[in-house]
């Protein structure tokens, strides 16, 4: 059971406010990544105020889903979730990037609740993923393991070792999510290194593939709904999205992967996003 | 004390079988142990594991970074994962997965790494792991074992999957003579006292431990009292042993079938310079690649024999000034 099962109104409401939070401590840290965190904000919403079984009262709980992050730089987005899911505090979130902060610049496993396995190293998740899926299988459990990868990573050789073990293997009980958003640091992906065709890929290592777009909140609960009921084969929802999403001057401009808005640009993303710094660093600190 | 026999009729026994039968009883007593190989479940003895577990087995085929990470899932579910292929493929083929994903994580993964040293014999340079304990050593997190024969292989095995958290084993392809013996005691980061002596303290780990033992007889045929040690764990490694050896013996080799530079040697001095500076001579392989040949010729090509180290003893015994 989703502990929040939110509808597709809450569920936008709720990547509104992770979009504040995200440009928030940003600024605040000043430094981070901003173009991935905003693409992948609303599945990753989806998934965890929706989708998957999990339980913020006791994130070591057995009946949990597993949720990878193979991309472990978008932690903004990724740490905002789970503090608005309760793992922990919302200041917390104001400490991101700081000395002694839980809130490490990639996902620390053993600091920071929640978060399911140490990653920032591109192309490792989904074979953490496989593992995990068929640790499973082997204990006859139904809990599933999500995975979310990002598209320059389809260039690491390691996710298409995993990507054949997982389709090999029928691993029904694996869910990944590809957020296709043709950006990488160096520029569009399909101009550094295409990862085209990507769903005739996947489909020929036996994988199950759903393309919807990555914004859309109804297609994203129905890929979603739809993988869990596919036997005998792993699924990927690949997720057309767009960098920087929800910040009109950032949309699509893949410079924004590695660096965080100046507060100027801070005050302007917040404001697109219908609040300002003072107020929401205020809600953050507050809770 | 122990005592060795002449190198033809001395026990010779497998460290990668050891391994694989422990593997089996370890897999009968807890339903938690599972095994991964990549394509090499003969070679590294997995087998028996493999046909009496089927459920609890993955052959992974020939992908070093997806088995290792595989292993870490599992690990993350409650499984005691071990991945079993040669040790140049364990380590150095998916070093970024042990660096980030199973130390950085401290998960319980447990890596064998078979085909360890020049005595992997005839595949030549490629195949003889000569470097996979410096990599593992400098890892915060991983504990590396170095069993010195079949009976301490099985002892480590147990003990590694016991240990929470990364462990390395290294283990060997040749057949290597039986120092210990079934009921001898084995304690992880505990090194053993094979020999007494106060003259000079030799200390090795794997196959080298036979060697140290022969080195101790040449040695005593000249009024030497060598102390042997094995120094089966160098990470963690066992100060208290080391500190004694250098203050009661004035003087240290170490030998070891690895690199000289990073290796087991190193870790030693590494305790010796700050606690107990005393000469120190190592014997090893010196910055340089392995190549075909018989196991043993290859040992004798490389300078890694009891005459080798009796001859650095005498030097670092000279050095006491």
């Amino acid at each position: 059971m989703n502990p929040f099962n939110y509808d597709i109104k809450q569920l936008q409401e709720k990547a509104r406010d992770i979009r504040r939070d995200i440009i928030t401590m940003l600024v605040e840290a000043r430094s981070g990544h901003t173009g991935g965190p905003l693409s992948v904000t609303d599945f990753a919403t989806a998934l965890y105020f929706n989708i998957a079984n999990h339980n913020p009262e006791n994130p070591s709980d057995l009946n949990r889903d597993f949720i990878v992050y193979s991309i472990g730089h978008v932690t903004p987005a990724n740490y905002s979730i789970l503090a608005e899911c309760g793992y922990f505090p919302l200041r917390d979130l104001m400490t991101f990037r700081k000395l002694g902060s839980h809130l490490q610049g990639h996902p620390n496993m053993l600091e920071t609740p929640g978060i399911e396995a140490s990653t920032g190293s591109l192309g490792q998740g989904l074979s953490i993923s496989v593992g995990v899926a068929s640790g499973y299988r082997m204990d006859g459990k139904p809990n599933r393991a999500y995975c979310i990868m990002g598209d320059g990573e389809q260039q690491e050789g390691a996710v298409w070792e995993a990507a054949m073990a997982a389709g090999f293997l029928k691993l029904d009980n694996l869910c990944a999510v590809l957020d296709l958003n043709n950006a990488q640091i160096d520029g569009p992906t399909d101009k550094i290194m295409s990862i085209q065709p990507i769903v005739d890929k996947y489909k020929s290592f036996n994988w199950n593939v759903i393309e919807i777009d990555g914004h859309d909140t109804e297609q994203i609960i129905k890929a979603f709904n739809t993988a869990k009921t596919v036997r005998g084969m792993p699924t990927i929802i690949i997720a057309k999205t767009v960098m920087g999403k929800g910040v009109s001057f950032m949309e699509g401009d893949y410079r924004w992967h590695g660096v965080p808005p100046t507060p100027e640009q801070g005050d302007d993303a917040l404001k697109e996003l219908g609040t300002t710094y003072e107020e929401w660093s205020q809600r953050l600190l507050s809770n | 004390m122990v005592v060795v026999t002449d190198r033809i009729s001395i026990e010779k026994k497998k460290t990668r079988q050891g391994f694989g039968h422990e593997l089996l009883e370890l897999g009968r007593e807890k339903d938690n142990i599972v095994v991964l190989t990549g394509d090499v479940k003969g070679s590294v003895n997995v087998s028996y594991f493999a046909d009496e577990f089927p459920d609890r087995f993955i052959n992974c085929g020939i992908a070093e970074q997806n088995m290792c990470n595989i292993a870490s899932g599992l690990s993350l579910v409650g499984k005691v994962a071990f991945f079993a292929t040669y040790g140049c493929f364990a380590t150095a083929r998916c070093l970024d997965m042990i660096r980030t994903t199973v130390c950085y994580g401290n998960l319980n993964v447990k890596i064998a790494g078979s085909h360890g040293g020049l005595l992997t014999g005839p595949d030549g340079a490629s195949h003889q792991a000569l470097e996979e304990l410096g990599l593992m050593r400098v890892l915060p997190n991983m504990t590396v074992v170095i069993p010195c024969d079949y009976w301490e292989a099985r002892k480590a095995t147990r003990a590694v999957s016991e240990k929470p958290g990364p462990c390395f084993l290294r283990l060997g392809r040749a057949s290597v003579p039986v120092v210990t013996s079934e009921d001898a005691p084995f304690e992880l980061g505990r090194g053993t006292l094979m020999r007494r002596g106060n003259d000079v303290a030799l200390i090795a780990c794997g196959s080298m431990v036979y060697e140290a033992l022969l080195a101790a007889e040449i040695l005593a045929g000249e009024g030497v009292e060598a102390r042997v040690i094995n120094l089966h764990t160098i990470k963690p490694i066992d100060k208290d042993i080391l500190v004694r050896a250098a203050s009661e013996c004035g003087a240290i080799v170490t030998a070891e079938e690895h690199q000289i530079y990073c290796g087991m040697g190193s870790a030693v001095a590494e305790v010796i310079v700050r606690h107990q500076p005393v000469p120190m001579e190592f014997i090893g392989v010196n910055d340089r690649f392995g190549e075909s040949g018989d196991g043993q010729e290859l040992l004798t090509k490389f300078g890694l024999r009891d005459i080798n180290i009796a001859e650095a003893a005498r030097k670092a015994i000279k050095r006491k000034g």
